[in-house]
């Protein structure tokens, strides 16, 4: 055990009625670091910060603080203790002042001295450097101010170990590096700090040990400089590095004709999710796909393109001519369709029948005073719970009452029957069992073989090297690089998404 | 048979046969239609079910376009009865311009009731936006206009209250020459013809529904949410229209702070009772509008007992409170839990046996 610990956990285990989502993790912060606690979507960062704060009770595990050990069992408790966090979204009370925020819930006196509250609020806003008053009303500060007044008021709290919960993700690069000041300073004091981001450069700048989880279980932890960002990103998606290099492709990408007009064209595309301007193109019959880390902006590079968020710049051409798309129903109507990555909040339309929700992109674009006929909308429905043999009592069961992988054929099925020149698939295998998975990957390349151009994300590089041709890779929202041919292997894509000195 | 009790629209009916039995139980005279003559020497019907299709028609018709409102939008207008005194407000003003006992009537009835129509959508079409671009919660959204509207009635006339002598106007409220059945029930079932029609042959229902039910979703599928929001708050602005033209028909003339009074209230009360979800999506148009002639069943059952009117709401409340109960999602399967235990103790012992 390290003498110098601050904070230990050692084999913590938590479990929820089906999952585990911490299995014997051992966790240690020392004394004056900032230590990066990383992992993919559902690797038990949050579960293991909840436990930390008291949010959840752990099932099994200890926690020692200093030394001695302790127990924790609500917010309270580790507030007591010294555990502060600072969530990515900002708990404080916008309308009141940046003292009262400071001092809120803290004082057992029923009568508050204001003064000695404000003078102590300025005296620590300015020794932190923050540029806030103590009077001024939060709401008015930007969320980088607001961000640091809720550090300060767990500094001021004399928090011992403070907890930093993706703080930086709606920050611009500058209150990004006046965060990192803060951070470095409360270093000097001996504050421990843990880090849970996903921005792999914002961890090489600032942190000093990094602690790897993947599928709530510990990887391991190291020291910053003994582990390379390729590395890193093999730990974190847990693809060995020299196991799978030799995977082939088995995708017929290299038959694609590349020589004429792309189907889809974009040039400098953004939009207001924050993506940094991009290129894209896309052949007849082509699958390719976007790639990166969670957050890194794939999916909102071809929500850009079918129009599903705000675009701010750049044009689009389909087969040469530019197109104009502001709104989803454009998109649709020059042949595009989309499947969302969030099947539930963006895909199904939970109440409304199966065949409701697979005639429904069709029905919108042929138009609102044309509904298909009761014949029609059985025929297409039957049609495509039989080819992709979707599993209903009836094609009038709600959706919301079929299983995840039946749902997403029925969306699938809804963009099909509109028959697009260009398929845009966000994570479609996402959650779904390994029959369907597949299925659904056969069907891709089908489609592509018959020219259909396709566009396929998803978390498994294994499963975007079997149907894609050419891979874009992202990071931190900008574009970094595009694979194709010899370059895609797993090795060359987690070194291009590392980036950096790898 | 459990078909038939899970069907959404048994609800309204099982009640209205309910109130039915009542009456013809405790007296059946409640079914007796009588052919008379009205005061203008017209052959009329009446009876109790010819008050009720008469007087539930407003109501039936309000409660088509407030069903559209609450699937699209989650949420409801209770801005109906003042904008109702706006709209008959409007169509007096045009009919007598500023001469409030006019001989001869300014413009043709038609023209009014256009002119009445348009200034009742441009409210709805406000509320809409209130509620489609601006977000703000519908019920919060209307507020407005049911704190504003009954003194905009007023002032559109200079709180003066106009009244029309030609026959001709009554006869939207009252009896046409000649025909026994009470025009506004004629004028109720035009209304449901063309919402059926439109149901049929437009995607709105469709539409209402996939907004109400998953508005992100509708958006990626190319639907416009903002605009089938406010175009629910335009069409139920047109429902107000018509009910107002019934409405000041009726009297030939206004009450600004009378007329419609509480009616948003029964238009909502008849959608719940129809089972459709207060809180959006799919909807049932015609449990909807049995469920407003349930309503006015109720009511009228209760005058048929002298029930004195001030009290009627009370007694109508505890009515209410039991058909809505009945129509909870959980208290409907705690029965069916407790239908099948009981049958289940009954093999139980038969097994001991």
């Amino acid at each position: 055990m390290d003498n110098n610990a601050l904070l230990s956990l050692r084999g913590i285990y938590k479990s929820f009625p089906g999952v585990k989502a911490l299995q014997d993790v051992d966790f240690t912060l020392r004394k004056g670091e900032i230590h990066a606690l990383m992992g993919e979507n559902g690797a038990g960062k949050s579960t293991l910060i909840k436990v930390l704060t008291g949010v959840y009770t752990k099932d099994e595990g200890e926690i020692s603080l200093e030394g001695s050990d302790v127990i924790i069992r609500s917010p309270e408790d580790a507030q007591h203790a010294g555990i502060s966090t600072v969530y990515q979204e900002i708990t404080l009370c916008p309308n009141l002042s940046v003292a009262e925020n400071m001092y809120i819930g803290r004082s057992d006196d029923i009568i508050q001295n204001w003064k000695a509250m404000n003078a102590g609020a300025d005296k620590m806003l300015k020794s932190l450097d923050i540029p806030a008053k103590a009077t001024q009303q939060l709401g008015s500060c930007s969320i980088a101010v607001q961000q640091m007044v809720a550090i300060a008021r767990a500094v001021d709290m004399d928090c011992k170990v403070l907890i930093l919960d993706e703080p930086t993700s709606s920050l611009d690069d500058n209150e990004v590096q006046k965060l990192f000041g803060l951070m470095r300073e409360l270093k000097a004091r001996g504050v421990g700090i843990i880090f849970v981001t996903h921005f792999l450069d914002q961890v090489y700048e600032v942190c000093d040990r990094i602690t790897v989880l993947r599928d709530g279980k510990l990887v391991g932890e190291y020291e910053i400089k003994d582990l390379p960002r390729v590395q890193l990103v093999s730990k974190m998606l847990g693809e060995e590095l020299d196991d799978l290099s030799d995977i082939k492709s088995e995708s017929t990408g290299s038959s694609v004709d590349t020589s004429g007009e792309p189907v889809i064209e974009a040039e400098g595309l953004s939009s207001t999710e924050g993506i940094r301007p991009f290129d894209f193109n896309i052949h007849k019959g082509e699958v390719n796909g976007f790639t990166g880390l969670l957050g890194s902006g794939r999916s909102e590079c071809v929500r850009a393109i079918f129009g599903a968020d705000r675009v701010v710049s750049g044009t689009v051409k389909k087969n040469g001519k530019t197109i104009k798309i502001s709104k989803p129903i454009d998109a649709m109507k020059n042949g595009i369709g989309y499947l969302p990555e969030d099947r539930k909040v963006d895909g199904i339309i939970g109440d409304l029948s199966v065949k409701e929700n697979i005639i429904l992109a069709l029905q919108v674009m042929k138009g609102f005073f044309k509904p298909f006929t009761k014949a029609e909308a059985n025929a297409f429905a039957d049609e495509y719970i039989k080819a992709l043999s979707i599993k209903t009592a009836s094609a009038d069961t709600p959706i919301k009452s079929l299983s995840g992988g039946n749902q997403q054929k029925c969306i699938l099925a809804r963009w099909l029957l509109t028959h697009p020149d260009y398929l845009i698939l966000d994570e479609p295998t996402r959650g779904i069992d390994v029959g369907t998975k597949v299925d659904i990957q056969k069907l891709v390349l089908k489609l592509a073989s018959e020219g259909m151009s396709i566009t396929f994300i998803s978390s498994e590089t294994d499963e975007m090297l079997r149907t894609c041709s050419r891979l874009i890779v992202m990071r931190d929202r900008k574009v970094v690089g595009e694979l194709k041919g010899e370059d895609l292997t797993q090795n060359k894509i987690m070194s291009t998404i590392a980036g950096g000195e790898a | 048979m459990s078909k038939i009790f899970k069907n959404q629209i048994f609800i309204p009916v099982a009640a209205l046969l309910l109130l039915m039995l009542f009456n013809l139980v405790i007296d059946p005279s409640f079914f007796k239609i009588s052919m008379g003559v009205n005061s203008a020497g017209n052959p009329v019907l009446s009876g109790y079910l010819i008050t009720i299709i008469n007087n539930g028609s407003e109501l039936a018709i309000l409660a088509i376009g407030m069903t559209l409102v609450t699937a699209a939008s989650g949420g409801q207008d209770i801005s109906v009865g003042a904008a109702i005194a706006i709209a008959g407000s409007t169509m007096l003003r045009v009919l007598c311009g500023t001469n409030t006992r006019p001989d001869t009537l300014r413009t043709p009835i038609f023209v009014a009731f256009i002119v009445g129509c348009l200034v009742a959508m441009a409210f709805g079409a406000f509320n809409g936006v209130l509620v489609s671009i601006f977000k703000i919660q519908p019920m919060v959204a209307t507020l407005i206009l049911y704190t504003a509207g009954r003194s905009i009635a007023a002032w559109i006339n200079n709180n003066e209250l106009p009244i029309i002598s030609d026959p001709k106007f009554g006869y939207y409220g009252g009896f046409i020459p000649g025909i026994p059945i009470p025009t506004p029930f004629f004028i109720a079932m035009g209304c449901v013809v063309i919402i059926a029609l439109v149901l049929k042959f437009t995607n709105l229902g469709l539409y209402t529904q996939a907004v109400g039910i998953n508005e992100s979703s509708s958006r990626l599928n190319g639907i416009n949410p903002v605009f089938i929001k406010w175009l629910t708050f335009v069409i139920l602005g047109a429902c107000v229209a018509v009910a107002a033209l019934i409405k000041v028909s009726r009297l030939s003339s206004i009450n600004y702070s009378v007329i419609a009074k509480d009616i948003e209230m029964d238009a909502i009360l008849a959608v719940a009772l129809g089972g459709n979800a207060l809180s959006g999506g799919k909807f049932n148009m015609a449990a909807s509008i049995i469920g407003a002639f349930v309503i006015q069943t109720l009511t009228t059952t209760l005058f048929k007992y002298n029930v004195p009117s001030d009290a009627l709401p009370a007694y109508k409340a505890i009515v209410v409170i039991a058909l809505v109960v009945f129509s909870a999602p959980t208290f409907r399967d705690a029965v069916s839990k407790f239908v099948k235990n009981i049958k289940g103790g009954k093999s139980k012992e038969v097994a001991h046996v």
